[in-house]
């Protein structure tokens, strides 16, 4: 047990799932060629002027509704000053004393159980507009940087926690569940190798003293480009502090905030270079936009359309399905569609617990083999359904069912058509009881032994009459076995 | 209020001016003279009066999310002063933040 | 009379009848502007050919029996701080010198789709901050009423070329008084139109909170006719507003019978020249001959306009001009020598030992910026960009930009109580006639305090007119201003135009023709190599 309290708070940008940037009609399409998708207002040129993208601002809020945000009845828009050269304008408009949500959570939980569930503070939640791509050029010696502007203008919602989150893996469950949310509100892919999501973290330790608890400096944590560099780099920066603190016993407000970048390569932090002045932003009013003001109605209409949360459905099918809470969130994190297609499965099947299974094992493993989504799974959720509820009702072995099912994904057909091209024909009663009459006439060992009431020895029967019959269900062979026997005089 | 010199290279920095001596020595003093002049300003009881950033009073102006054709990119880098076939180009900027 | 003596509308009505050609009205103001522009310097740039090229169309399309736009061949010139797709829009500045914008400003947009003739791109104080175009980096534009003056600014050569007959109609912007005050020292009609009744998309910002496109002619009645075409609704300007355009031509000829004049106390105290003043009040009592009345109103806030406008306007010229940087468009350092210098710089410090020299030293980056703006801008947008960055910055927001912002919120409570006394304010535009040229080059303070009456409507977003109102003993125009509610444009053209029907200041031209020498250059002003393009 370490002797402090890893203290963690996060900054997130995701970008809007918009066809237009916040103020100018260019594309966001993203891995266009360079300074493709630029136009005199998004290369901040004399006399441009920002009009604000509606679709923009709606999805903004719905994510700041569905994550408990306070919304405030007006909002509006401030410069940003600062000079580089991804951003043309040399100022960003953003939003920093009215932004357009405050003071919400999002709930955490862990169904290993890493950490208790827990709601982590929203400090705020912003619209803003990102900046373009700067890229190092080390061609023939040169050291240039080349400017790329496609992304400028790209609209960005800024997502502030509170310093509620207490470990790594609490952070990265947080990441993991607004993505969830945002995926789910269709407000935005949160794709960090594009670049759709981007986190920076702050973190401290509360280390505890005999002398009580004490804070250490502030680090800001930058360039984490996974969850799990997010959460490797936390792990790393809280050891790192806690050395640093036992070397010097520097406590919060003793040297300035340190800025630090995370090293995939070399697994580490290093510092970043940074200036006081450059942290005077000199924000003030976006002259050149208006506030939106929101009325309580529109606010409502919105809060309408936000539909099933990932949080909420979890919920559900936990109390529908009477599956675990495990399950329910291995099904949720695979996003609506999946969760759609198990609650056909469940509904065509009869069996939740039993859906859930066959969704998880069988049909994940396919989608994460194949790298496709459930929609490009080649088996409908009512054919799966069809072939769970025969193994449910006995009609089928679960080894059997499987492969059938691989011969459904491989060729499209139904169960049944399946079942007919391997040969599968329903083998009727009478027939049946032929076969196991003859077995028991072939074999008097085992009916001495069934007599004795040694009735494990009725698995022999069960597997010659596979092997004479495969298409035989093996429980009806056992159960007219034992039946047979116990009528012989 | 007066400004120092030294205020003043802080602002020139921040403001990306490189001043000379001359410069410097003059913007002091000229900045100085009007800032002692806006200092009229404080007579004035602002205690309950909401700032005013915008003649207008005019909300929710928005347009759709529809995309427009973009600049050629020949076009939109026709006025950079460096450019490659591709790109803006600048002295590298690794490791600034 | 000579083509180029009369006024845009009776220019226009000569056209619409044919019995003149626009081809043939163009040339006249462009031989106007050979013959006399060297000795003015109103145009930075003039091309005759393109001129003439959109004259001929207009003439065939009239010709042709086609429907031809509002202007009807009309040439206006435009102040140079007005994109014009693919030609150079320089806004005075070193910075833009070779800047071509890929698009047109909307008011660009609505003038050729109304027919009008580009005539030319006219000089100003570099991004419009000054008030005497003494801040062009390119030429040095004077009063065509006295060489050795200044035209006002910040558009200067846009009034003179009126002035001089170069032009019948001008297209300015007016951020604290911009269009007003150069009319005035110049004698021409100049409107500042209310903040959102014309679009700013493709004006080159200066203060956007302020900032507006206004047309200057010679009468009311032409300022009339060039508004009509450039108000409106503008999608791509979030700050233009949905309220419909009156025709603005017609209904000129109302009475100003009734109509309250409030003559602004503040703007008739110490400091106004006794001849402007006498020049005012004459013209006041012309309105009570019409029928008017006219009483004292108070706006008491007057005295901190000034002030309060120069934290606002910097603040937000500090923001607006941070995008002149040498990387996306403009000027650039030269590159090499610049890190020469810096590469230099720092060997000296590490031979020193100077480690806190060395850790301050800017990067190449920084270097690249800091070199490139302060050879780009002029002194006077230097001062202002620090300015409003010190306004802005931590620890004296609050003290400046902020106590700005309230006191502008009294200024415009100030005229929303005068406005339920009076229909329009009156008083001067300007404390005095015309200052020559170098007055006032080394003192900002009192350029800046020139601004007085002006900066006023600016801040509350109002729309104000400057119409000649008589002359100094020395043959210098004088300017009255009228003021008016928001998107009461209509009641200042009524009442210019109803006073330029009893006066005669308004036809007056300068003594051009007698081929005047120009007046003492003052030091320090530059002409520049490109100055004149083709004339």
């Amino acid at each position: 047990m370490v002797p402090y309290d890893v203290i963690i708070g996060l900054e997130v940008h995701v970008q809007l799932l918009t066809q237009s940037k916040m103020f100018c009609g260019c594309s966001t399409r993203f891995g266009a060629p360079p300074n493709t998708q630029t136009c005199p207002v998004c290369i901040g040129m004399p006399g441009t002027l920002p009009v604000m993208n509606r679709k923009a601002f709606e999805l903004a809020l719905k994510a700041a509704l569905a994550l408990n945000c306070e919304i405030p009845r007006l909002t509006k828009w401030d410069r940003k000053n600062y000079y580089y050269p991804d951003l043309p304008k040399g100022y960003q408009i953003s939003q920093y004393d009215l932004p357009l949500s405050r003071n919400g959570f999002l709930e955490i939980r862990d169904p290993k159980g890493q950490f208790a569930p827990k709601r982590v503070g929203i400090l705020r939640a912003h619209l803003e507009e990102d900046a373009g791509k700067s890229m190092h050029d080390e061609r023939a010696g040169k050291a240039d940087s080349r400017i790329d502007l496609n992304r400028a203008g790209t609209p960005l919602l800024e997502i502030v926690t509170a310093p509620d989150l207490r470990s790594p893996a609490e952070a990265k469950a947080f990441l993991a569940e607004l993505k969830l949310l945002l995926n789910y509100l269709e407000v935005s892919d949160c794709n960090m190798q594009e670049g759709s999501l981007r986190v920076d973290a702050n973190v401290n330790l509360h280390v505890h003293t005999p002398q009580g608890t004490v804070a250490t400096p502030i680090v800001e944590v930058k360039n984490m480009n996974s969850f799990r560099a997010v959460e490797r780099a936390l792990a790393y920066e809280a050891q790192r502090q806690f050395e640093v603190w036992q070397a010097t016993g520097k406590r919060l407000g003793e040297v300035p905030k340190q800025t630090r970048g995370w090293d995939e390569s070399r697994q580490a932090t290093f510092e970043q270079r940074s200036k006081e002045e450059s942290s005077d932003y000199r924000y003030f009013p976006e002259p050149d936009l208006v506030p939106v003001v929101l009325s309580p109605e529109e606010i409502a209409r919105l809060r309408a359309s936000l539909g099933e949360l990932p949080a909420a459905l979890r919920r559900r099918l936990e109390e529908t399905y009477a599956i675990s809470a495990y399950d329910s969130d291995v099904l949720v994190n695979q996003g609506r569609a999946l969760v759609d297609y198990f609650v056909a499965v469940a509904e065509a099947s009869g069996d939740g617990k039993l859906a859930a299974n066959w969704v998880q094992q069988d049909v994940l493993r396919v989608l994460n083999e194949r790298q496709i989504t459930i929609e490009a799974y080649p088996v409908s959720a009512e054919a799966l359904g069809a072939l769970v509820r025969r193994v449910r009702q006995g009609e089928l072995e679960t080894s059997r069912a499987r492969e059938v099912l691989a011969r459904m994904v491989q060729t499209g057909q139904s169960a049944d058509q399946a079942l007919a091209a391997m040969g599968f024909r329903p083998v009727d009663d009478q027939e049946l009881r032929r076969l196991c009459e003859e077995l028991l006439a072939a074999n008097p060992k085992i009916v001495a032994d069934l007599k004795a009431g040694r009735l494990k020895a009725v698995g022999g029967l069960v597997g010659q009459a596979k092997k004479r019959n495969p298409n035989v269900n093996p429980a009806r062979v056992q159960q007219l076995c034992l039946e047979l026997v116990a009528h012989m005089p | 209020m007066a400004i120092s010199r030294a205020e003043v290279e802080k602002v020139a920095l921040l403001a990306r001016l490189l001043l000379s001596e001359a410069e410097l020595e003059q913007m002091t003093v000229q900045l100085g003279a009007i800032l002692q002049y806006m200092d009229l300003l404080a007579e004035v009881n602002t205690e309950h009066v909401e700032p005013m950033a915008h003649p207008l009073e005019i909300t929710n102006v928005f347009r759709g999310d529809e995309v427009c054709e973009s600049l050629a990119r020949e076009a939109a880098l026709a006025n950079a002063p460096h450019r490659d076939e591709e790109c803006y180009r600048v002295p590298a900027v690794l490791g600034e933040t | 009379m000579p083509l180029w003596d009369a006024t845009a509308t009776e220019l226009l009505a000569r056209l619409e009848t044919g019995e003149v050609s626009s081809v043939a009205v163009t040339e006249a103001y462009l031989d106007r502007i050979a013959a006399l522009d060297d000795r003015v310097g109103a145009f930075l740039r003039v091309d005759r050919q393109a001129a003439l090229a959109q004259a001929e169309r207009i003439d065939q399309k009239r010709r042709s029996g086609q429907p031809v736009g509002r202007l009807g061949g009309l040439p206006v010139a435009i102040k140079d701080v007005l994109c014009v797709q693919g030609e150079p829009t320089t806004c005075a500045s070193r910075m833009l010198a070779d800047f071509r914008p890929p698009y047109d400003a909307t008011v660009v947009a609505r003038l050729r789709s109304a027919d009008a003739v580009l005539l030319g791109k006219t000089n100003m104080d570099e991004f419009a901050m000054g008030g005497s175009t003494e801040n062009s980096a390119f030429r040095l534009t004077r009063n065509p009423w006295d060489l050795g003056r200044v035209p006002g600014g910040s558009s200067g050569g846009a009034a003179a070329c009126v002035a001089a007959g170069m032009a019948p109609l001008s297209m300015g912007s007016d951020t604290g008084g911009s269009v007003r005050q150069p009319a005035a020292l110049c004698g021409v009609t100049g409107l500042k139109p209310t903040y959102g009744r014309v679009s700013r998309y493709g004006l080159v910002a200066f203060a956007s909170s302020l900032d507006q496109v206004g047309p200057l002619a010679r009468t009311a009645q032409d300022v009339a006719l060039l508004l009509e075409v450039l108000a409106g609704y503008d999608p791509a300007d979030s700050t233009s507003v949905q309220v419909p355009v009156p025709r603005y031509t017609e209904g000129l000829d109302r009475p100003v019978e009734g109509l309250r004049i409030g003559m602004v106390r503040e703007h008739f105290e110490a400091g106004l020249d006794s001849q402007v003043e006498a020049a005012v009040r004459e013209a006041l009592r012309v309105f009570e001959s019409l029928g008017a009345t006219c009483t004292w109103v108070s706006l008491p806030h007057s005295k901190y306009a000034v002030a309060t406008y120069y934290l606002i306007a910097p603040s937000e010229a500090s923001s607006n001009l941070a995008r002149y940087d040498g990387v996306h468009f403009g000027y650039r350092t030269d590159e090499r020598k610049m890190l020469a210098e810096l590469e230099a710089q720092r060997r000296k410090l590490t031979e020193a030992g100077d480690q806190a020299g060395l850790d301050a030293l800017d990067t190449a980056l920084v270097r690249l910026y800091r070199k490139t703006r302060s050879e780009g801008f002029g002194p006077e947008v230097k001062r202002r960009i620090m300015l409003g960055t010190y306004a802005l910055s931590a620890g004296y927001y609050d003290a400046y930009y902020l106590k700005a912002l309230k006191v502008r919120r009294l200024i415009r409570e100030d005229y929303q109580r005068a406005f339920e006394q009076v229909d329009v304010l009156a008083g001067p535009v300007t404390p005095t006639a015309a200052f020559a040229l170098g007055a006032k080059v080394h003192d900002p303070l009192a350029m800046y305090l020139f601004d007085l009456y002006t900066v006023g409507t600016n801040l509350a977003g109002l729309p104000g007119i400057s119409v000649p109102c008589g002359f100094t003993a020395e043959g210098l125009p004088i300017g009255l201003h009228l003021q008016a509610p928001a998107f009461e444009e209509q009641r200042l053209l009524c009442a210019a135009h109803r006073f330029q029907q009893a006066t005669d200041w308004h036809t007056r031209r300068p003594p051009l023709e007698a081929g005047a020498a120009g007046g003492p250059v003052p030091p320090g002003s530059q002409q520049g190599p490109d100055a004149h393009g083709t004339v």
